[in-house]
């Protein structure tokens, strides 16, 4: 295949990255410390007051995927006695510990000084970092973030997450990095977040034009890579999403749809959908090149929610910085209840006028899988559009098969047809 | 003397009603009464009793039921029970149960509870989440609150206040319980010819599905009965089996291992009424003590962390020393998260404590166990052999 052609913003993220990268892998010259923590319920604009850098397993993972070899780390696992059942991103982290750890800068990854347990709607992480603190024997510290099982988050939940920051969280980081913790320069980082989240929402909200300018799942994962991993709270993050805002609008003003990885705008949209669940890392850009050779374009999706709900109105707030903090990981769209999930999902086949949702569920993560059938069937009746299922899993290229995913969308898009038939007659 | 066998007898029986008659038949017999469903592995029961209702364990289908609706809503790589419980639902069986409580146990579980509240939106639901955090001034107060909010939630369905009083006395019943069942566990321990784990799995599966107070009266009625019983004994290995505390295998499974020449001492079916290890006091604050018993006095399990790395899979290991197993056997569920996360680390712990383990997984309607005695039997046979 060949490279896959990019936007400024996808160069000024590509560059991020390695700056990232290299700040992990150099920590020993630098003396810098390192975390490692997960996506959702990620405290990055915390750690930034330590001075500590962010390494995050499930990104390393992802790339691992995108690089090809995810897959012999997921077996190094699995002959390590690692279930065959259970989450890829963790097998694809433990196998690459057996295979050397080595970072996509080719340089080998340090061993953490501390693994932040943000625990927010996934209960694999608890599970995941209890196996790497066996490895690397160094301090973890865990955030219980509770889950919003009546829909709503109460005073308590809040409370508990708060006193935890201030309790277990804060001196935790104050005692791994020896700098002591100013919370003005939090509401610093904060003020910056909330920047940045304006307009990672106006993007993101894009995708209600026709042509979309945006792609919201292959695209999207792009679109919320800095406030989703180190960056959040940075000025680079701020610089990247004004640089993304322009394109998106320039993209508007010529009526042009996303570019795709071969270097074209997707402008000729026949389906517009709406995407469930995380996608598939392994065959990232065959999967994509499905949905655009089928003139499909995802308007609206939920992965791109999965590190916080900003476009229901959360913002990180200066004012109450670790408040804020605790009603960001209780909001992160795992950490929602199904019903809640169902009334996002239908809110946006409405608003995003949509043809459907289609789920792509993923064989080992139970967090975002378990119930999506009973999420389908709610959407299609609330809605009236059709819904369609494929599976695949995120990070273990076992479980992708091409030609069965792609017979699921060219009947989905059959199907769509069928319904657009049946409502012009109708009409 | 009730014997063992008539114990026995009441308990597969309730085990097998799939329609939960008596429970319906508690139900009926008094104008008001209502009926808690839970799921595994930890709710406090102590909560549902105060309000005057029977706290029912739901465990799934096992293998005698069919799944036909529950297939439709969960993808193949999905454990067992989530589905059978739907289908359970589906079927009307539950149609008598005026609340579930669907506690902590892995996302699986915690998403079913949303499932729930679509398909059943009148039943009263809540999924209970217990602290990670065991600092009694931080995970304790947030887990004092949770309790405030289920009792108040259940006061709510009943119209009836729950007292400190009546929790009180509720706390004290399962005090009696948890007595008493540890007392069976002891026995069985000591002298498991007498107690088989087939019968001892039946008597704490009744127990999830009748009134606390007759639940009592049957341990202390079989106590008596199976130290009066006289059953040979076998040149058995002794082994306690971990990782079956949600979806449960099947009784057959059970037997099996049995028949393969292990006398099981200890495992953590089910777990629910020996998940708290000590009496919860009976004076002060009724939530304060629940709240401080489930931090400080509760089981190591999957569905809970482990603050220090050293502690990990401590309490499996001391608990094979007190029973004197010779060996583990790790038996998780097909797709379960939390058993299969924690079997390197458990099992490496095993390793590091001498201890012979094995490794296999099952599903509730597991039907084939021919497998299982072979590799339970081989691993009996290597324990004799070279332990």
């Amino acid at each position: 295949m060949s490279e896959a052609v990019k936007e400024n913003s996808m160069l000024l993220q590509k560059q991020m990255i390695a700056r990232n990268y290299e700040a992990i892998t150099s920590k020993h010259e630098t003396g810098r410390k390192v975390s490692s923590t997960f996506v959702p319920g990620n405290l990055n604009e915390l750690l930034m007051c330590f001075g500590i850098v962010n390494n995050l397993p499930e990104i390393n993972a992802i790339q691992n995927g995108m690089r090809k070899v995810s897959g012999s780390y997921i077996m190094e696992a699995e002959k390590g006695g690692h279930s065959e059942d259970v989450c890829t991103y963790v097998k694809a982290d433990i196998g690459m510990m057996g295979k050397g750890s080595i970072a996509p800068n080719g340089k080998p990854f340090p061993d953490p000084d501390v693994l932040l347990l943000s625990y927010t709607g996934c209960y694999t992480f608890m599970k995941w970092f209890e196996l790497l603190r066996a490895e690397y024997k160094c301090p973890t510290l865990m955030l219980h973030v509770p889950y919003e099982g009546d829909g709503h988050s109460t005073k308590n939940m809040r409370d508990y997450i708060v006193k935890q920051l201030k309790e277990v969280v804060i001196p935790g980081l104050e005692q791994v990095s020896g700098v002591k913790f100013d919370i003005d320069r939090l509401r610093e980082y904060l003020r910056n977040s909330a920047k940045a989240e304006d307009d990672l929402v106006w993007c993101l909200e894009q995708g209600k034009h026709k042509p979309s300018p945006i792609d919201a799942y292959f695209g999207g994962v792009y679109y919320i890579g800095p406030i989703f991993t180190a960056f959040r709270g940075t000025t680079d993050a701020v610089e990247y999403y004004t640089e993304l805002r322009k394109e998106v609008q320039a993209r508007i003003d010529n009526k042009l749809g996303p570019l795709t990885p071969d270097g074209t705008s997707f402008n000729e949209q026949k389906y517009r959908l709406v995407v469930e669940g995380p996608p598939n890392w392994t065959n990232f850009r065959e999967f994509w090149k499905m949905f655009y050779d089928e003139g499909a374009v995802v308007v609206a999706s939920s992965y791109t929610k999965v590190g916080g709900m900003y476009d229901q109105g959360f913002r990180h707030d200066p004012d109450n910085p670790l408040e804020s903090l605790a009603d960001y990981c209780l909001g992160c769209y795992t950490n929602r209840n199904l019903p809640t999930r169902v009334d996002i999902l239908a809110k946006y086949v409405e608003e995003y006028e949509a043809d459907g949702l289609l789920i792509n569920s993923i064989k080992s993560c139970n967090s975002f899988s378990a119930g999506q059938l009973m999420i389908m069937k709610e959407v299609e009746r609330r809605t009236g559009k059709p819904g369609a299922f494929i599976e695949t899993d995120l990070v273990d290229p076992r479980y992708f098969s091409a030609a069965n995913i792609k017979n699921r969308l060219e009947s989905y898009f059959q199907m769509i047809e069928q319904k657009r038939r049946g409502a012009s007659k109708a009409a | 003397m009730t014997s063992t066998a008539e114990i026995i007898d009441r308990c597969q029986a309730l085990f097998e009603d799939l329609n939960f008659s008596a429970a319906r038949a508690w139900k009926a017999a008094a104008p008001g009464r209502k009926v808690i469903g839970f799921l595994p592995v930890y709710a406090p029961l102590e909560m549902i009793h105060a309000a005057g209702c029977l706290p029912l364990g739901i465990f799934g289908g096992g293998d005698q039921m069919e799944v036909i609706h529950g297939d439709a809503y969960y993808q193949s790589y999905i454990c067992r029970i989530p589905r059978s419980t739907i289908e359970l639902g589906v079927t009307g069986r539950l149609d008598f149960v005026d609340g579930m409580i669907f506690p902590f146990v892995c996302d699986v579980i915690r998403n079913l509870s949303g499932i729930w509240k679509m398909m059943f939106p009148n039943v009263w639901s809540k999924f209970f989440d217990t602290p990670q955090n065991f600092d009694p001034e931080i995970g304790g107060n947030y887990y004092i609150h949770e309790l405030q909010e289920l009792r108040a939630g259940l006061e709510t369905l009943t119209g009836r206040k729950i007292t400190d009083d009546d929790l009180r006395r509720s706390i004290a019943l399962y005090n009696e319980n948890r007595r008493l069942v540890r007392e069976v566990y002891a026995f069985r321990a000591r002298e498991p010819w007498k107690a088989p784990t087939s019968e001892v799995y039946l008597l704490m599966r009744a127990g999830l599905m009748m009134d606390v107070a007759e639940h009592n009266r049957m341990l202390a009625d079989y106590l008596v009965a199976a130290a009066a019983s006289d059953r040979p004994q076998r040149d058995n290995v002794r082994v306690a089996v971990y990782g079956s505390f949600c979806e449960q295998p099947p009784l057959n499974l059970i037997k099996s291992i049995e028949m393969a020449g292990c006398y099981v001492v200890e495992d953590d079916y089910a777990l629910v009424n020996r998940f708290l290890t000590a009496d919860v006091p009976t004076d002060g604050d009724p939530v304060q003590a629940l709240a401080l018993a489930y931090l400080g006095q509760s089981v190591e399990t999957s569905c809970k962390y482990v603050p220090k790395e050293e502690d990990k899979g401590r309490f499996h290991v001391e608990q094979v020393r007190k029973a004197g197993a010779e060996g583990v056997i790790y038996a998780t569920p097909s797709f379960c998260d939390p058993a299969l996360l924690d079997r390197p680390m458990i099992c490496g712990r095993l390793k590091e404590a001498n201890i012979p383990h094995i490794a296999f997984k099952y599903a509730e309607n597991s039907g084939q166990m021919q497998p299982i005695r072979e590799q339970a039997g081989t691993f009996a046979d290597s324990i004799k052999l070279w332990s």
